[in-house]
């Protein structure tokens, strides 16, 4: 059955949605959306030395961009120009990944795929890889959910009830540099963000609980996979693009909806 | 029954000096007032009572198993997080249905149950923070800047209740006040912080006078007190002198 390229694109994008959407959700509420994308653009220059010194593209990625996400979560609360930072370091690792990539003349490589994704060439270790990861990320969130949303809200609140707010955010510096490396292969490091934040923003409008908005925004992000994979596979479109766009689609019918019910209770 | 006990205190950021050979005790029952400029460690004294400050030098001891309601000043609600109150009380503690019930209705926040945190005004935030704080049914409480953004008869009206709370439960109190001169009147001590102790002493109360009751209306009557600053010394820095 995992012959079929089709199911094993399935399965992969399924699987990156679910390790992308609860996550999403917690960097939504952060608000480290910018965070998120400076940690994906640096998996491109861990991936522009993997294959220079020839080792996992995978593991290149997750090294890049856990030490990345781990000097950010250092500087945190220091430095008043975060932002500035964030923009100076990803776009800078985007750059010396793309350089770096330009040196290695022997072989040819298809950079598009690691910057969109290429989901159709998803194999049965990426699938293990993908489900792995997913499967760590998911335990990670689901264990330390409520300590999460307190730091979240508070850290001293979190502090004072006896948790330890920079183990706590830890978790999700590492759950993102996973879900960095797992979602290469599927949407690519130029999107993987849109997997994270796009589900999560399209599932506040019809949640009431942060539980429902994670179970929710899970939902978007496995039908956009599963809808995204097959309207690429019928219009003959690039299947990253075509996932962000149907969870776009998505985000807009959220928007909608809002604005239904909004109009509705003025009147 | 003394909760803390904080002995030469220092903690630094970085160069800068947030606190520096603080001493401090604190008994049960006790309503501790803390005054000070900005950037004078107020802050940073919380921080180090619930251990997430990195102390350079002295000790914060606590009686163990001490139990600490929290009241910060302000939660990060981004409007994108969906959680209700109830959600917001019964997130991370054990809660025990009668301490829950109590500390709903002391701050009157049973109403509030349902609704979504990111709607909550400023006063409503307040009380169903000081709830939270109440659940677990607290040995001390810590209170930052809890009355900032309440107008006079708000804070009054919270100052009461805080007492109140003092009396029926026998927690101790300390709190960060924004006022350097007008001090919770039920306050045993105030202490003036400026990265040292600058000095302590208990609040004149305003009660007393009648042009002081004019001054802050009759609804506030014997809430507030003034607290005379008695500085013995003087900061060589560019830090203005209270």
């Amino acid at each position: 059955m995992l012959d079929d390229f089709m199911i094993r694109a399935s399965l992969g994008g399924i699987g990156v949605a679910l390790a992308a959407a609860p996550l999403g959700c917690f960097i939504v509420w952060r608000r480290m959306a910018y965070f998120g994308e400076a940690t994906a653009h640096a998996a491109l220059l861990g991936i522009a030395l993997s294959l220079t010194f020839e080792f996992s593209v995978f593991l290149g990625a997750i090294l890049v961009a856990l030490i990345m996400a781990s000097l950010v979560t250092l500087y945190e609360g220091r430095s008043l120009f975060l932002d500035t930072l964030l923009g100076v370091a990803g776009h800078s690792a985007i750059a010396a990944g793309l350089v770096i990539v330009s040196f290695i003349s022997g072989i040819r490589i298809d950079l598009m795929a690691y910057l969109i994704g290429d989901i159709l060439a998803v194999s049965r270790l990426d699938l293990i890889l993908i489900w792995a990861g997913a499967g760590i990320i998911l335990s990670l969130i689901i264990w330390r959910w409520s300590p999460l949303l307190l730091v979240t809200l508070n850290e001293d609140l979190a502090a004072a009830n006896g948790f330890n707010p920079k183990k706590e955010s830890f978790i999700l510096t590492v759950s993102l540099a996973i879900v960095v490396a797992v979602g290469i292969k599927v949407v690519g490091v130029l999107l993987i963000i849109a997997m994270l934040i796009i589900p999560a923003a399209s599932a506040r409008s019809v949640s009431t609980t942060p539980e429902a908005m994670g179970i929710v925004a899970s939902l978007i992000g496995v039908s956009s996979a599963i809808l995204g994979l097959n309207a690429a596979y019928i219009f003959d479109t690039p299947t990253g693009p075509s996932i962000v766009c149907v969870a776009s689609t998505f985000f807009l019918i959220s928007i909608l909806i809002r604005a239904f019910f909004n109009s509705r209770n003025n009147f | 029954m003394t909760l803390i006990t904080i002995t030469d205190l220092s903690v630094r950021y970085g160069k800068n000096i947030a606190l520096q050979n603080m001493n401090l005790s604190l008994s049960a029952g006790e309503i501790v007032t803390i005054v000070g400029p900005n950037g004078s460690g107020k802050t940073t004294l919380f921080k180090a009572i619930i251990g997430s400050a990195p102390l350079s030098s002295g000790k914060v001891k606590l009686k163990p198993n001490i139990k600490i309601g929290y009241v910060p000043q302000q939660l990060n609600i981004d409007a994108t997080l969906p959680i209700t109150v109830e959600r917001f009380f019964k997130l991370t503690q054990k809660i025990e249905d009668k301490s829950y019930q109590k500390a709903l209705e002391i701050m009157g926040s049973k109403d509030l149950l349902n609704s979504q945190m990111s709607t909550l005004s400023g006063g409503e935030l307040q009380r169903v923070l000081l709830s939270r704080a109440l659940i677990d049914e607290p040995d001390l409480l810590l209170l930052d800047e809890a009355t900032r953004g309440l107008d006079q008869p708000g804070a009054a009206a919270f100052y009461r209740k805080i007492e109140t709370i003092r009396n029926d439960t026998g927690c101790a109190i300390l709190m960060i006040s924004h006022d350097l001169h007008v001090v919770m009147s039920a306050s045993d001590r105030v202490i003036c912080l400026n990265g040292h102790i600058c000095c302590q002493g208990a609040p004149d109360s305003v009660a007393s006078s009648p042009e002081y009751k004019e001054l802050f209306g009759s609804d506030v009557d014997g809430t507030f007190a003034l607290y005379k600053h008695n500085h013995d010394h003087s900061h060589h820095s560019e830090k203005k002198p209270l």
